[in-house]
């Protein structure tokens, strides 16, 4: 074997996923709340396989932009495909079969807090029927809690966990349905450094593990560094620039820049 | 400016009410979620229903004793009274005790869904988060409001043949007699008819309040707060209602 196909074996940057199959596009998207024009024409590509990092400063609409590709929010004008459906046209049989195939890591986790853990888990996994009995269920629910490191937990409340296990907890939520791809809105804010970046590794490894391709939203660099393959700036509503962490970095562009600082 | 919000709340509360009956009773059926939430608000309001019905058939018939007396009429306080408690003061007394804990409760478990976002998380999970969690406990405060209406009646004309006995002597038999004897088609059924639009309008508002509470948790407590305000108000206007079309059809 040649040394450059071990090179290929490692999860490098734009590589592999050059040629793979696109999952997700937004195309030219549009969102304003009543004057405040929150997205102006903004586009974006997700690959197979392919981490994307959305960095924007705070109330850039990076919120707004996830929430408008699993269709909590209409946008104005444009289009966005989610493995290869047209999310305007979807009814909602079509759109929770679809919704299936997403994962979305609530910035807030948004975890039930009147369930336990276990039926946190369960919730998704039923409503989509995607379980069949009570062994499959459980044994879904163990995986998932192993995960992500948190087996232990299953009979307790949302309550009682740490910020950095609620974290964790709605990251398996996600998981347990076993995504294509995963939108991930701002893992790390909020979290100690240390938990920080054991969510990030664990982002990467959710990814080797099950291929998933993951649009992750955040604005904590260390994040960014660890588990981009691309980063798309955005600024103004507006993509404003492209590229893998390295080459931005680079960027001279003072609003690219103070990114980087 | 007050004038047009309340115009305004009220066409929102109203076509919150359509969505309801557009949409709740549409299939995917969440029948495990009602049988649940019928079980929480109807359990939930037991002591409080139990308690306020047993102290207004004491304290009703003790007043109205003195009164009653001077008349000579003493052998009227049952009737008198089974009528006061079942066409007037068990409905409304009941209803008012169920918002004041079942509508709050409404309204902040909603709200503070809404402002931690798990109602959208419920959305992108395969469900109708109008259907599992609206839907789901209007029905269950229409339907447990009257049985609970029934049982604080039962309590308070117990309470108030204790009340009776205190003093003269009388038999259960012989007071259930007296008062079944005073009792319409006209009295029961109009009482028991309005008790489910007090459900109704409890279960709606504490929904509708929480369902669009504002983000932040000050916003909980004023969609809890102002759930029972207004589902307060709004029992009172039905009921006045409710008189009038029992009257206009003669059952007064
Ligand atoms: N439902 C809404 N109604 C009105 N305005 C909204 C709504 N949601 C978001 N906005 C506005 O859109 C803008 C972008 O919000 P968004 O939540 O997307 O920011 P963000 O980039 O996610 O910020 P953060 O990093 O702080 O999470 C803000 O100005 C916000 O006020
Ligand atoms: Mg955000």
């Amino acid at each position: 074997m040649q040394p450059e196909s071990i090179v290929q074996e490692m999860p490098s940057p734009a590589a592999a996923p050059a040629m793979a199959e696109t999952v997700l596009t937004v195309d030219n998207v549009s969102k304003s709340f009543g004057d405040n024009h929150v997205l102006r024409n903004f586009s974006l590509a997700l690959r197979r396989g392919e981490n994307v990092v959305v960095l924007g400063k705070s109330g850039s609409g990076k919120s707004v932009l996830i929430k408008c590709i699993i269709g909590l929010l209409l946008p104005d004008a444009g289009r966005i495909t989610v493995l290869g459906q047209d999310v305007a046209t979807l009814d909602h049989a079509a759109m929770d079969r679809l919704r299936a195939k997403v994962g979305f890591l609530f910035q807030s986790n948004a975890l039930y807090d009147s369930m336990t853990v276990r039926d946190n888990l369960l919730f998704p996994l039923r409503r989509h029927w995607l379980a069949h009995g009570p062994a499959e269920e459980e044994a879904l629910v163990h995986q998932a809690l192993d995960d992500v490191g948190l087996a232990h937990t299953a009979e307790l409340l949302p309550a009682e966990l740490s910020g950095g296990m609620r974290k964790r907890i709605a990251l398996a939520r996600t998981l347990i349905l076993r995504p294509d791809i995963i939108l991930y809105d701002e893992p790390t804010t909020g979290l100690d450094p240390v938990t920080a970046r054991e969510i990030d590794h664990l982002i990467r490894e959710v990814q080797q593990k099950y291929r998933t391709s993951a649009l992750i939203i955040s604005h904590d660099m260390n994040c960014v560094r660890l588990v981009a393959d691309r980063v798309v700036l955005l600024v103004d509503g507006r993509c404003y620039a492209e590229g893998t962490y390295e080459e931005l970095a680079g960027n001279a562009d003072p609003k690219v820049h103070e990114f980087f600082a | 400016m007050p004038n047009t919000a309340l115009l305004a709340e009220t066409g929102e509360i109203t076509s919150f009410a359509g969505r309801f009956f557009r949409e709740g009773f549409r299939p995917r059926y969440e029948l495990a979620e009602l049988l649940h939430q019928c079980y929480v608000v109807g359990y939930q309001s037991l002591p409080m229903v139990g308690i306020t019905g047993f102290i207004m058939g004491m304290v009703l018939t003790l007043q109205s004793r003195p009164t009653m007396a001077q008349f000579g009429a003493e052998s009227w306080i049952p009737v008198m009274v089974g009528l006061t408690i079942i066409r007037e003061m068990g409905p409304i007394i009941t209803a008012l005790i169920f918002a004041g804990k079942i509508g709050s409760s409404i309204g902040a478990e909603l709200g503070s869904m809404r402002v931690t976002e798990q109602i959208d998380a419920m959305e992108v999970s395969g469900t109708n988060p109008f259907k599992y969690l609206v839907a789901t406990r209007v029905l269950a405060t229409t339907l447990m409001l009257p049985l609970l209406t029934i049982l604080a009646d039962a309590i308070a004309l117990y309470a108030s043949f204790l009340g009776v006995n205190m003093k003269g002597t009388t038999t259960l038999a012989l007071f259930t007699n007296n008062i079944l004897s005073g009792l319409t088609f006209g009295d029961v059924l109009p009482a028991f008819v309005k008790t489910f639009f007090f459900g109704f309008a409890i279960g709606l508002i504490g929904c509708y309040k929480g369902y669009f509470s504002d983000k932040g948790t000050e916003g909980v407590g004023q969609a809890a707060n102002s759930a029972v305000v207004v589902a307060s108000l709004v029992i009172f206007l039905l009921d006045l209602v409710a008189v009038q079309i029992t009257g206009l059809l003669g059952l007064n």
